[in-house]
C-alpha cells in the first residue's frame, strides 16, 4: 500500500486548469465574441457599427434565400445520417462477425480514409462525378444518357456519406463488441430465424451505439464545409459555406455571425431533442 | 427406448479434434451429465446436440428423427447457456415468452404458460423486472424458465451453475433436480464440477481429450473408476503405483517394498498396477494397530470432517475422517492407517499417478 499524503487543496484546480483555460480561450471566448458580433449593426460604406440591433436575425428568418439554405442543410444532414445508418449498421455487424486477420484488414479499410484529407477526397469525388468523370463514362458505355451529378445535392450526399461512414461504424461496432454472442444463439434455439434474431435481439441492443453514431454524423454533416464548397459549386450552398461567403465575400461579419449562431442553436436543439427521444427509450430498457 | 442418440460423432476445428467418436444413448426423462476438465470437448458435444456446431462426422437422432444437419431454430431444444444469455432489453416475462412468440402461440395461452413457467422457478414476483435487476441465481432460473416454457423434448444445460457462489450453487443443484423431476424433461448437463455431476445426475459421462472414457451411474463411477484420471478427477483419491505379486492363493501389490493386500481378478504376477483408495475409506488408529504406520504431517479441520496428510513408507496419503466430536490425532503424532481390503481398488493399466 502506498502511504497516503495529505491532499493539496488546490490540486484539482491545478490539474483541470490548463484544459479549462484552453476551453475558455479557444471555445467560449470566440463564441461570446461571435454572439456579440451578431447583434452589431453593419453598414456597407462604414463597416461594423457598435450599435445594438436585431435586424440580422430578422433578415435571416424572414428572407426566403436563407431559409432555403437552412432547409437544404437540414435535409442533406438528415439524409446523410439515414444512409450512414443503413450502410454502417450492417457493415459493423458483418465486421463484428469476422475472424481476426480479416477483421483487422476491413477495420483498416473503414478507418483508413480518415487518414486522407477531406479536401483531397472531395476532389476525388468531383473527378469521378464530373460531366466527363468515370461515373458518366460508365453510364454512357452501357447506353444511358450522361447524368448531371456534380454540383447537385446528390453529389454532396454521396461524398458526405463517404466521409461520415466511419463515425457511424465505430460506435455501432463498439456496442456490438459488448454483446454476448450467445444471446443471438439463444434466440435461434428458441426458434427465431437469423433475421428475426437480428431484428428482435441484436438491433435493440445496439440502439445506443447507433444513437451516438447518428448524432456525430448529423452534427458533422450539418456543419460540413469542404464537401458542399467543392461539390455544391457556387449556387448550391449549405449553412457553413453561406457563413464563409458572408464573412469573406460580402464582408458582412455580423450577418455571418448571426447565421453561425442560428446554425449552432438549431443543431443543438435537434440533437438534444433526438437524444432525449431515443436515449430515454433505450435507457429505460437497457439501463 | 433410446430417445436421443449420438453415433460416432466427431468434430474437428482445422487440425484440432475437439470431439472424437462419441456414441451415447439417452433415455427419455434421464438426467445425464457430461463431466470433464476444460477443453475435453464436453461443451462442443452439447453444442452439436443444440445445433450450434455442426459435427464433422457421425449422426445425431432425436426420437428416431435424424437431426444432425438441422438448424438450431428447427430442433426445438431448450438450451441454458453458461452466461445465461438473457435478452437484456426485455423483461423477465418477455424473455420467457420469446420462444412461444416464435411458435406463434396465441396471446392468452402464452401468458398462461409464462406464468406457469415463472411459478415453477419461483420467480412470479419478478415478471416485470429486467435481467440486470436480478441476482445471478435469479437470472439462472429465468434462463431455465425460458428454456422449459417451450416444452422442449431435451433440455441442454451448459455449466449452468458455474457463475454462482458456492452456497447458491449447492441450493441450485437441488432446485435444478427438483424442476427436472417435476417436468420430466430429458436433460443433458455439461459441468467440470464432479460434485455437481454426482449429486444430481442419473448417469455421468466422463470425457477426456475429446473422448468418452466412462459412462456410469454416479455411485458406480465413484466406486469403480475405470482409470487413474477418473479416480482422481471424480472425488479425491490416493494413487499407489506398484507391482502385482502372487503367493499361492493370496495376492498383493508390492508398493516400494510394502505388500498391500487387495482383492483382484486374474492379474499375472509381475504386472505393474496402480492401486486407488479413497481418503474416507481409510481409518486412523493408534500407532501399531493398522496396516500401515505413518506420521501426521498436517491436519485441516473442515467442519464436518478432518483432513489429514500422513507420511508413510509408501508415500504421502490423504485421509479424511468424520468429525465425531473429539479431537483426533495431532500434527506430528504417529498413527496407524487401516482399511478394508475391498476398498483398495486396482486400476487397470499403468497410467500412473499424478
Amino acid at each position: 500500500m502506498m502511504t497516503s499524503r495529505s491532499p493539496i487543496p488546490s490540486a484539482p484546480w491545478l490539474l483541470a486548469g490548463p484544459g479549462a483555460l484552453f476551453f475558455f480561450g479557444l471555445v467560449l471566448l470566440p463564441l461570446a465574441l461571435t454572439v456579440i458580433l451578431s447583434f452589431q449593426a453593419y453598414d456597407h460604406s462604414t463597416g461594423i457599427q457598435s450599435t445594438f440591433t436585431l435586424s440580422h436575425y430578422v433578415t435571416v428568418v424572414t428572407d426566403g434565400y436563407y431559409l432555403e439554405i437552412f432547409w437544404r442543410t437540414l435535409r442533406i444532414a438528415a439524409l446523410t445520417t439515414l444512409i450512414c445508418a443503413a450502410i454502417g449498421v450492417p457493415e459493423a455487424y458483418i465486421l463484428s462477425r469476422m475472424r481476426d486477420p480479416w477483421r483487422s484488414v476491413f477495420l483498416l479499410v473503414i478507418i483508413g480514409p480518415l487518414l486522407v484529407s477531406v479536401v483531397v477526397r472531395t476532389f476525388g469525388w468531383s473527378m469521378l462525378l464530373g460531366s466527363q468523370g468515370l461515373v458518366n463514362q460508365a453510364l454512357q458505355l452501357v447506353g444511358f444518357a450522361p447524368a448531371r451529378i456534380l454540383y447537385t445535392e446528390t453529389a454532396i450526399v454521396i461524398a458526405l456519406v463517404h466521409v461520415m461512414l466511419p463515425f457511424m461504424v465505430i460506435p455501432v461496432w463498439t456496442a456490438l463488441q459488448k454483446l454476448d454472442p450467445m444471446v443471438e444463439a439463444a434466440a435461434w434455439t428458441l426458434g427465431a430465424s437469423h433475421f428475426t434474431a437480428l431484428r428482435r435481439v441484436v438491433m435493440p441492443q445496439v440502439t445506443l451505439g447507433m444513437l451516438s453514431g447518428s448524432l456525430i454524423v448529423f452534427g458533422l454533416s450539418a456543419s460540413a464545409f469542404a464537401v458542399p464548397a467543392l461539390l455544391g459549386g457556387r449556387r448550391l450552398k449549405m449553412a457553413a459555406t453561406l457563413v464563409y461567403d458572408e464573412y469573406l465575400q460580402e464582408l458582412n461579419w455580423p450577418l455571418g455571425a448571426t447565421i453561425a449562431i442560428i446554425v449552432l442553436v438549431a443543431n443543438l436543439c435537434i440533437m438534444l431533442a433526438y437524444n432525449r427521444m431515443v436515449e430515454t427509450r433505450a435507457r429505460r430498457t437497457l439501463g | 427406448m433410446a430417445f436421443l442418440t449420438l453415433e460416432g460423432v466427431s468434430k474437428e476445428f482445422g487440425t484440432f479434434t475437439a470431439v472424437r467418436d462419441v456414441s451415447l444413448t439417452i433415455d427419455k426423462g434421464e438426467f445425464v451429465s457430461l463431466l470433464g476438465p476444460s477443453g475435453c470437448g464436453k461443451t462442443t458435444t452439447l453444442q452439436m446436440i443444440a445445433g450450434l456446431v455442426e459435427p464433422t462426422e457421425g449422426r445425431i437422432s432425436l426420437d428416431g428423427r435424424d437431426i444432425t444437419r438441422e438448424k438450431p431454430n428447427r430442433r426445438g431444444l431448450g438450451v441454458v447457456f453458461q452466461s445465461y444469455a438473457l435478452f437484456p432489453h426485455m423483461t423477465v416475462a418477455q424473455n420467457v415468452a420469446f420462444g412461444l412468440e416464435m411458435r406463434r402461440v396465441p396471446q392468452a395461452e402464452r401468458d398462461e404458460r409464462v406464468r406457469d413457467a415463472l411459478m415453477l422457478v419461483q420467480l412470479s414476483a419478478f415478471a416485470g423486472r429486467y435481467p440486470r435487476q436480478l441476482s445471478g441465481g435469479q437470472r439462472q432460473r429465468v434462463a431455465i424458465a425460458r428454456a422449459l416454457v417451450i416444452a422442449p423434448p431435451v433440455l441442454l444445460l451448459d455449466e449452468p451453475l458455474s457463475n454462482l457462489d458456492a452456497k447458491l450453487r449447492e441450493e441450485m443443484q437441488f432446485e435444478l433436480r427438483r424442476i427436472q423431476r417435476k417436468v420430466g424433461t430429458t436433460t443433458i448437463m455439461v459441468t467440470h464440477d464432479q460434485a455437481e455431476a454426482l449429486s444430481i445426475s442419473d448417469r455421468v459421462v466422463v470425457m477426456e481429450g475429446g473422448r468418452m472414457t466412462q459412462v456410469d451411474a454416479p455411485y458406480r463411477l465413484y466406486e469403480q473408476p475405470s482409470n487413474a484420471f477418473i479416480s482422481s478427477f471424480v472425488g479425491k483419491t490416493n494413487l499407489l503405483a506398484g507391482t502385482w505379486r502372487r503367493n499361492g492363493t493370496s495376492s498383493a501389490a508390492d508398493i516400494g517394498g510394502v505388500l498391500l493386500e487387495a482383492s483382484a481378478p486374474e492379474i499375472a504376477a509381475g504386472t505393474p498396477v496402480t492401486l486407488s483408495i479413497r481418503p474416507e475409506k481409510i481409518l486412523v488408529r493408534d500407532a501399531g494397530a493398522g496396516r500401515l504406520e505413518g506420521r501426521v504431517a498436517s491436519r485441516f479441520f473442515l467442519g464436518s470432517q478432518w483432513l489429514f496428510t500422513v507420511e508413510t513408507p509408501i508415500g504421502t496419503m490423504t485421509v479424511s475422517t468424520p468429525n465425531l466430536g473429539v479431537e483426533p490425532a495431532t500434527e506430528g503424532s504417529q498413527v496407524g492407517l487401516d482399511w478394508s481390503p475391498d476398498n483398495m481398488r486396482i486400476i487397470a493399466g499403468t497410467a500412473a499417478a499424478a
